[in-house]
């Protein structure tokens, strides 16, 4: 594992950036301050790839033309998103630093998760233990949703037809779950299962950003679901932003 | 009346009743009173499981439609009412389990071995009444707790009423873990009941049959209840035993029907149908017993070769034990394995064809009377046929790689049992239903009922041979997702109407059944003019059953005898003459 | 559709034999039916209740018990024959023609993956490769389909080749057929397998051998790019 601690590549300092793989994840820590300590630190970040990214596998959806209707080019699985050496599709946590008992409550707003083009969108979310994730089938077909995790109560739920929406909740902190659709085995999306709303996904480009922390010293987890886990130390001013890289390779997991 | 010393006149013959409500009609030691309850209990899960049906006929026959009034389920079961898959399969679960287990089988054995072998065989009540009691009393419990699988988050089970294990076992695979743990205790607690109310069926009918009451005098009704008892009390421990390793695979992690650590999928299977297939036995045996009391008082006459139609029921009890692999025919089973079973079943024809051809020879040259229980029991025969042959097909292996898992097996184990032993059971209620209430249900809305019946089941069910054969699967889900069902959707949508008519159909008989109970014509003592021991009480059979004990001089089926003027001699009846041998 | 009623078209070496034994089973029991429901047609009519008439007193005939007695047993003993015959056809210890062409097809909830042998013909070597819902057959030649499961008990069912067997988790069943004519079909799950089960479905082509091993010769060389 490589431990890279930079302060000074500084992308998009707008939270928006960071939040956007899971919608409603800027209200999840809006409300949340509420309860446990919060601050006015915060964590910019970018994931770095080094190296040639691994091809991510074509999917053969013949079977369901309805979803091949929705690629122009035939569809891939995107397991590895890089883009001119950032890397999305990576959860990045606080994983300890907290002051202990710092209890945050979960907002009410759920998470979406979306089946479209028989993929998962977002693949890679974060949610807190309490929060409702909405999950809805854009595609006009069944999907079935398969909820694996170990530390909470697993599901396994159908969605026949186009529209529905369906909302399940997990209540114990676990990273990651793993959600899979057996009708269609290269469905698979994560969903990191927080006690606190210090959490983001770096998007495309790479970026995340995490906000309202109380000054303080974090242990901070970036998590990819084939390239492994890396952490490092980061230390929060009282207001101001620390500004953190990871960076992934094919080689390091 | 011939009534002579009683032998157990140290049991309470009838008399003035001092019982309190609750003892007398809640927690009753009455054959008669738990004979009612278990009749209630098992009609009201006919209607349970009646619904689910026609939960499931509607997605098969308009699939992705909303179901009428089917907005009021939860989402999780159907969001606006259009059922959901997994609700589907708790419907096909649901259905089969309610049907076999709360309620084809508690009305044939709970219900009519508990009223008919004391009265039939002239005895005041059961051997052990306070078993009797908690009998009931456990399978009520059983039937709740059944119930309960559709309030538990994950929904009721939903791997088959057959259970197959991994499916079963292991939650993630079916996305039901609380149901699924519910029909497990659910299904060892109702064999509890089984084993207790069989314990005492057979203790009854060996030490409690009346003076003259001989094995050979017994009717066949209660031959076949005793055949049955001897059947469940062999084959619902193994049962049990399955379920509770089901539920220990499920709760603790046993694995004995998990495959990655030892255990072995088939084992449920061969557990399951050891159990299964004489139960397929005891969901008809006691139906076949009570149509042929029926078509003997129905045809005036003696039944044809009573010797040969109880060996035939032994038999059928005997073979039953050695053809449970039929079911397996297609699972891996060693195919010489196949071989062996499909001989032992191809047997099975031979006692049914002799219990055929013996009610026909019992119809034959008899003096026909048209009462709604004798409609109802030759139905019984020209179902029973259907369902019989039908199985010829797949007992024969090779015929069987096509149509096993496919609605020609629906369409021929409803055949056996709604056209068999569902038909004998209206009979069966009709013809005794004087004697349990006093009163007669109505002959015209019986003959409305059963004309309706059997023209709407067998337009619902005849059909399924059909879909089947094109390779119409069971349990799917939506047929229209393979090309090669499309051209059977029509037929389907056929089958889904003839369903929702037949379902319809049956508020007759509730309507009838219910109004009859205080409004119906009160009943003589011997309204059929039959020759049963249970005739000659009052009617309904009054606490401690007979005034006095009966004593038995005739065999049971003395319908036209020449010893009399009328075409029947009552059992218990003593003729000047001297009394002729029991049935030759 | 050729099969609206009835059996599907036949597509597979020993469907011709299953339908013979159907339509045989189906004459006889078609002759008992009649017979039966005849009898009780006309009993009901010539027997029904009138004035006057007592019913015959009998108790039974011992000749005519022990006519359908043996009559239905010989009966049902020659069909077990006929079947055990065809049976062992199909399914016996040593049926597997012994030029068989292997295929792993491995069901879970709710896909089929076939493992195909690449051009040496044999399964577990380095040219296998696998498709998701797709089992691509030469026609006229034996194919032998090593079936298992991963999860729960699925069931590999083509109508057309009356081809059905049970895929067991923790077991390897051996299910062989050759396919007569060449054209599209669909592999059906018949066995309930969770709430995917209804849309288990794969589809099974049936090529010419020559058509057959050009395809073979694509995916193999797709795989050789693939793994580079």
């Amino acid at each position: 594992m490589r431990r890279v601690l930079l302060s000074t590549v500084c992308v998009l300092v707008a939270c928006g950036g960071g939040e956007q793989a899971a919608d409603g994840g800027g209200d999840a820590a809006a409300t949340a301050m509420a309860s446990g300590p919060r601050g006015d630190g915060a964590i910019a970040g970018m994931v770095m790839f080094t190296g040639t990214p691994p091809a991510n596998p074509t999917i053969d959806m013949s079977e369901e033309p309805e979803c091949v209707a929705k690629y122009t080019g035939s569809p891939t699985d995107p397991r590895v998103v890089v883009s001119n050496g950032h890397l999305g599709g990576v959860f990045v946590y606080v994983k300890s630093g907290l002051p202990a008992g710092a209890n945050y409550t979960a907002p009410s707003s759920p998470v979406m998760l979306d089946q479209d083009g028989c993929l998962y969108h977002p693949r890679v979310f974060g949610v807190m233990a309490g929060q409702p994730i909405e999950i809805s089938n854009s595609d006009p077909m069944l999907h079935n949703i398969k909820a694996v995790p170990e530390q909470n109560r697993g599901f396994n739920i159908s969605q026949p037809r186009e529209g529905m929406t369906t909302t399940r909740t997990f209540n114990t902190p676990e990273v990651m779950v793993p959600f899979e659709c057996n009708v269609h085995g290269w469905m698979n999306a994560y969903a990191g299962v927080m006690s606190h709303p210090f959490y983001a996904t770096s998007a495309e480009n790479g970026s995340f950003s995490i906000q309202g922390l109380p000054a303080g010293t974090y242990e901070l987890e970036a998590w990819h679901e084939t390239l492994g886990t890396q952490t490092q130390s980061v230390t929060v001013p009282e207001t101001g932003t620390v500004n953190v890289e990871f960076s992934f390779s094919a080689s390091t997991s | 009346m011939a009534t002579t010393a009683a032998a157990f006149d140290h049991v309470a013959h009838a008399h003035a009743d001092t019982r309190s409500f609750i003892r007398r009609y809640i927690f009753s030691t009455d054959h008669k009173i738990i004979g009612i309850q278990f009749l209630i209990m098992s009609l009201f899960f006919l209607l349970v499981g009646g619904t689910l049906a026609i939960m499931m006929r509607w997605q098969l026959g308009f699939p992705g439609e909303a179901f009428p009034g089917g907005g009021v389920l939860p989402e999780t079961m159907a969001p606006d009412g259009v059922l959901l898959p997994e609700f589907y399969n708790s419907l096909v679960t649901m259905h089969g389990t309610f049907m076999v287990f709360f309620a084809i089988m508690p009305l044939l054995v709970g219900v009519y071995a508990n009223f008919l072998i004391p009265l039939k065989i002239g005895a005041p009540d059961m051997a052990f009444p306070r078993l009797n009691m908690v009998s009931f009393w456990v399978a009520m419990p059983a039937g709740l707790i059944m119930m309960a699988g559709f309030l538990v988050e994950g929904g009721a089970a939903g791997a088959g009423w057959t259970m197959y294990a991994p499916l079963s076992a292991n939650p993630e695979y079916s996305g039901v873990s609380g149901g699924q743990i519910l029909w497990c205790v659910s299904i060892a607690v109702l064999g509890l009941s089984s084993i207790l109310g069989s314990t005492n069926y057979i203790t009854t009918i060996i030490n409690m049959r009346a003076p003259g009451m001989t094995w050979f005098r017994m009717p066949l009704s209660i031959w076949s209840l005793f055949i049955t008892a001897i059947l469940t009390i062999l084959a619902i421990p193994i049962l049990s035993g399955a379920a509770i390793m089901l539920l220990f695979d499920q709760l603790i992690g046993t694995h004995f029907f998990l495959p990655p650590d030892g255990g072995q999928p088939l084992l449920w299977q061969h557990l399951f149908w050891f159990f299964g297939h004489p139960e397929v036995y005891i969901l008809i045996l006691p139906a076949m017993g009570m149509v042929s009391d029926i078509i003997a008082n129905g045809s005036r006459k003696p039944i044809f070769g009573y010797h040969s139609m109880v060996y035939a029921m032994i038999g059928i009890g005997f073979l039953g034990w050695i053809v449970w692999g039929h079911h397996m025919f297609q699972s891996g089973m060693n195919p010489t394995l196949g071989m062996s079973f499909m001989i032992s079943t191809m047997l099975i024809a031979v006692p049914s064809a002799i219990k055929t051809f013996n009610w026909l020879g019992t119809m034959w040259r008899g003096s026909i009377r048209f009462h709604v229980p004798m409609l109802n029991a030759v139905a019984f025969v020209a179902m029973f046929v259907i369902g019989g042959l039908s199985g010829v097909f797949m007992a024969s292996t090779p015929v069987d790689i096509q149509i096993h898992d496919t609605y020609f097996i629906v369409a021929h184990l409803h055949y056996v049992l709604f056209g068999g032993s569902l038909f004998a059971l209206f009979g069966a209620i009709t013809f005794w239903y004087p004697k349990m209430f006093g009163r007669m249900m109505s002959e015209f809305w019986g003959k409305v009922h059963f004309v309706l019946t059997f023209i709407f089941y067998n337009l619902t069910f005849f059909p399924m041979h059909q879909i089947g054969l094109g390779g119409h699967m069971r349990r799917i889900y939506d047929p229209t997702e393979y090309e090669f069902l499309l051209p059977l959707q029509g037929l389907n949508r056929f089958i889904t109407i003839s369903a929702i008519l037949l379902f319809a159909t049956q508020t007759i008989f509730a309507l009838n059944f219910i109004i009859s109970w205080f409004r119906g014509k009160k009943a003589p003592d011997n309204p059929w003019e039959d020759t049963g021991v249970e005739w000659s009480t009052p009617s309904p059979a009054p606490h401690g059953n007979f005034p006095t004990t009966p004593t038995v001089h005739h065999g049971p089926y003395e319908f036209s005898s020449p010893l009399v003027e009328e075409d029947y001699l009552m059992q218990d009846r003593r003729v000047s003459k001297p009394a002729t041998p029991a049935a030759s | 559709m050729p099969y609206d009623w009835g059996l599907p078209i036949a597509a597979s070496t020993f469907a011709a034999d299953i339908d013979r034994l159907y339509y045989m089973i189906l004459v006889i029991t078609g002759i008992a039916f009649v017979i039966v429901e005849v009898a009780i047609v006309w009993f009901l009519i010539k027997y029904r209740a009138r004035p006057g008439r007592k019913a015959y007193y009998t108790h039974g005939s011992a000749k005519a018990e022990v006519i359908w007695t043996a009559v239905p047993a010989v009966v049902v003993v020659g069909l077990g024959i006929l079947s055990a015959s065809v049976w062992s056809h199909i399914r016996g210890r040593d049926s597997v023609p012994p030029n068989a062409l292997p295929i792993a097809l491995e069901a879970k909830q709710f896909e089929w993956n076939a493992t195909y042998p690449g051009a040496d013909g044999e399964l577990g070597t380095g040219d296998d490769f696998t498709m998701r819902n797709l089992l691509q057959i030469p026609v006229n030649q034996p194919v032998v389909v090593h079936l298992t499961s991963e999860d729960v008990i699925h069931s590999f069912f083509v109508p057309e080749f009356r081809v059905k067997h049970d895929a067991v988790p923790g077991m390897e069943a051996r299910v062989w057929f050759e396919a007569t004519m060449t054209g599209e079909f669909s592999i059906a799950c018949a066995e309930l397998c969770g709430l995917g089960h209804y849309r288990m479905a794969a589809r099974v082509v049936v090529q010419d051998q020559a058509e057959y091993d050009q395809w073979l010769a694509e995916q193999a060389a797709n795989q050789t790019v693939a793994s580079r």
